[in-house]
């Protein structure tokens, strides 16, 4: 068993296949979880950008995501996603790496290498993308869609919809250095433009328009509940991004640390692009607006964070910030309910971010005399990825529209998801009232007017009152 | 006895806390509310999105006193509260019939 049984993500370091590199796994064991942290985060932002009544639902949509996509992609995930075994260059083969078979350990129990790095840790890294990918579409659909259904498109989406996408950009398929737009330029999506931001952007749009608006939308006040839960999420959505960006570098070198920079680079101009654009729009520069921003800068860089040198991050990030501050309005234009706007940050600033490369690539790109070739194939892969998802997407969701169903009850929407789906609320400033119905037995019927364990009330408390009285007087 | 109830601004309680003090009121119950008077709400943004904020965040602020208090307690409310600008808030006064202290069972003045 070798390394060639798995196309790998591009790698600059090359080294002897058997020899393990542990500056390169260190480095990737904690990138990948530092992705991971990533899903709480975005849980947080998005949470505090949803109407209080609907908080615990919001984040419970990426919590769900974490546990679906957790399971199956040791299952079926990592293999279609990277299995040598590739049918037609759109997906890897399910079955060749299923439950991570001939993936961890070689027949002589030896860990199986792939350019000084185990695979397993690898498959660990690879999980953290696929969890945030299917999380992020969640924000299109806050307040009203059901838990079970969405757990089930979670895994769906990722299967049909990512699993593919990853295995046609990363995995060797149609997408990559491998496939037939390679003859015009080598695509370049270095951590993900494509495979995450467009692919989850374009699902959002998709279940957005599914779905149908929430009761009130565009009439009603729909203002985030707690701004600085937003402020929190965004601050660790960075701080998880570097995990992303600098690890796919795949090496504890150089090529991380220019990644790192021009992450930060490229957000932080984002961020001001959107805060300028809402100075002269909106008159105030607002903190909703640098978070947002925060997030735009962060996705444009993604594909592009190897490839563009720190100079070039800065307009790639302030026109990623301006873009997307401008887009998050279209949805109030066209009526559809993109509620936490992952169209306008993810789908714009992950589009963008894919067609700059064509621009300002080092190299390859318009601006460093590379011609027009390289812009041609960034356009291709972002449309290839726009129709991919959009398809797949409205598939998946009409099934699942036409079977298990999307919308809770209107009037459960009004009252609020958080108590009518998950029987919590987020919030408890007064300390509580009521009391405790039933304990480990709590079924549906019990709850509201069980009796609770039996007291001796009348007497005992007259008695109590008495006692007190006399002693005070 | 009366109720004084006073709806002001949040960063006025401070303020009025201490003048009724000064004055010898004794205790006080404070609630955060919202409202609006004429001076209607705001707006604020949020994503390009501009909403009218209608109900601003108050303080209601309650004291009992006796009957003789009650226009001096009042006054003492208004000049503290007031900034001079629009959303100060308001002032009432309404009898009360009786009170008790939880505490000693006491009712009437002796419980205020």
């Amino acid at each position: 068993m070798t390394c060639d049984d798995v196309q790998h993500r591009r790698r600059k370091v090359i080294r002897m296949e058997n020899a393990i590199d542990t500056g390169t796994t260190a480095w990737i064991l904690i990138s990948a979880s530092l992705v991971l942290l990533m899903t709480p985060a975005l849980a947080l932002f998005y949470g505090g950008m949803t109407r209080s009544k609907s908080v615990l639902n919001m984040m419970m949509m990426s919590y769900g995501a974490m546990g679906v996509i957790g399971v199956i992609y040791v299952l079926w995930g990592w293999s279609m996603s990277y299995s040598s075994e590739s049918v037609m260059g759109i997906f890897g083969n399910p079955f060749t790496h299923f439950g991570l078979a001939d993936t961890i350990t070689d027949s002589a129990g030896e860990y199986i290498l792939s350019d000084g790095l185990p695979t397993v840790v690898d498959v660990g890294f690879q999980v953290t993308f696929a969890i945030i990918t299917v999380a992020l579409i969640s924000g299109a659909i806050a307040d009203r869609a059901r838990f079970g259904t969405w757990l089930v498109f979670a895994g769906l989406w990722a299967t049909f919809a990512y699993f593919p996408m990853a295995h046609m950009v990363w995995g060797g398929g149609l997408l990559s250095g491998d496939g037939p737009f390679a003859s015009i330029a080598e695509p370049i999506d270095f951590a993900g433009g494509t495979v995450v931001h467009i692919n989850a952007g374009v699902a959002a749009l998709v279940l957005a328009l599914i779905l149908g608006v929430r009761k009130g939308f565009g009439k009603s006040p729909m203002r985030p509940h707690n701004l600085p839960l937003v402020m929190t999420g965004a601050g660790l959505l960075w701080f998880g991004w570097f995990g992303f960006n600098a690890g796919s570098a795949y090496a504890a070198d150089g090529g991380a640390g220019l990644a790192w920079v021009n992450t930060t680079t490229a957000t932080a101009a984002a961020m001001l692009g959107w805060l300028l654009v809402e100075r002269l729009r909106d008159g105030h520069a607002t903190s909703l607006g640098a978070a947002s921003g925060i997030v735009a800068g962060l996705v444009a860089i993604t594909p592009a964070a190897g490839d563009v040198s720190p100079l070039g991050a800065i307009p790639l990030g302030i026109i990623a910030g301006a873009l997307s501050a401008m887009a998050v309005g279209l949805k109030y234009r066209f009526g559809y309910d993109d509620s936490l706007d992952v169209v306008g940050v993810h789908l714009v600033a992950g589009l963008w971010g894919t067609v700059a490369l064509g621009f300002l690539a080092t190299g390859s790109g318009l601006f460093y005399g590379g011609g027009l070739n390289q812009l041609w194939v960034q356009i291709i892969i972002a449309l290839v990825a726009v129709v991919f998802s959009a398809v797949v997407t409205a598939v998946i969701a009409l099934i699942l529209k036409a079977t298990m169903g999307w919308r809770i009850d209107s009037d459960v929407e009004v009252m609020g998801i958080d108590q009518g789906v998950h029987a919590e609320s987020g919030y408890d400033f007064t300390g509580g009232s009521g009391r405790l119905a039933s304990v480990g037995v709590a079924s549906r019927e019990a709850l509201p007017g069980a009796e609770g364990p039996a007291r001796s009330e009348g007497t005992t408390t007259d008695i109590d009152t008495t006692d007190t009285r006399e002693t005070r007087s | 006895m009366k109720l004084i109830t006073a709806v002001i601004k949040p960063h006025q309680l401070d303020e009025v806390k201490e003048a009724l003090e000064a004055y010898g009121i004794s205790g006080m119950t404070e609630t955060e509310a919202s409202g609006y008077g004429r001076q209607r709400g705001h707006s604020e943004v949020y994503r390009g999105a501009e909403y009218t904020v209608d109900f601003v965040p108050k303080v209601r602020l309650e004291v009992l006193v006796e009957d003789l208090d009650a226009r001096s307690v009042v006054d003492v409310i208004v000049k503290a509260a007031s900034t001079g600008r629009i959303g100060d808030g308001k002032v009432w006064v309404l009898p009360v019939e009786d009170v008790a202290r939880v505490r000693t069972g006491e009712h009437g003045v002796a419980a205020i």
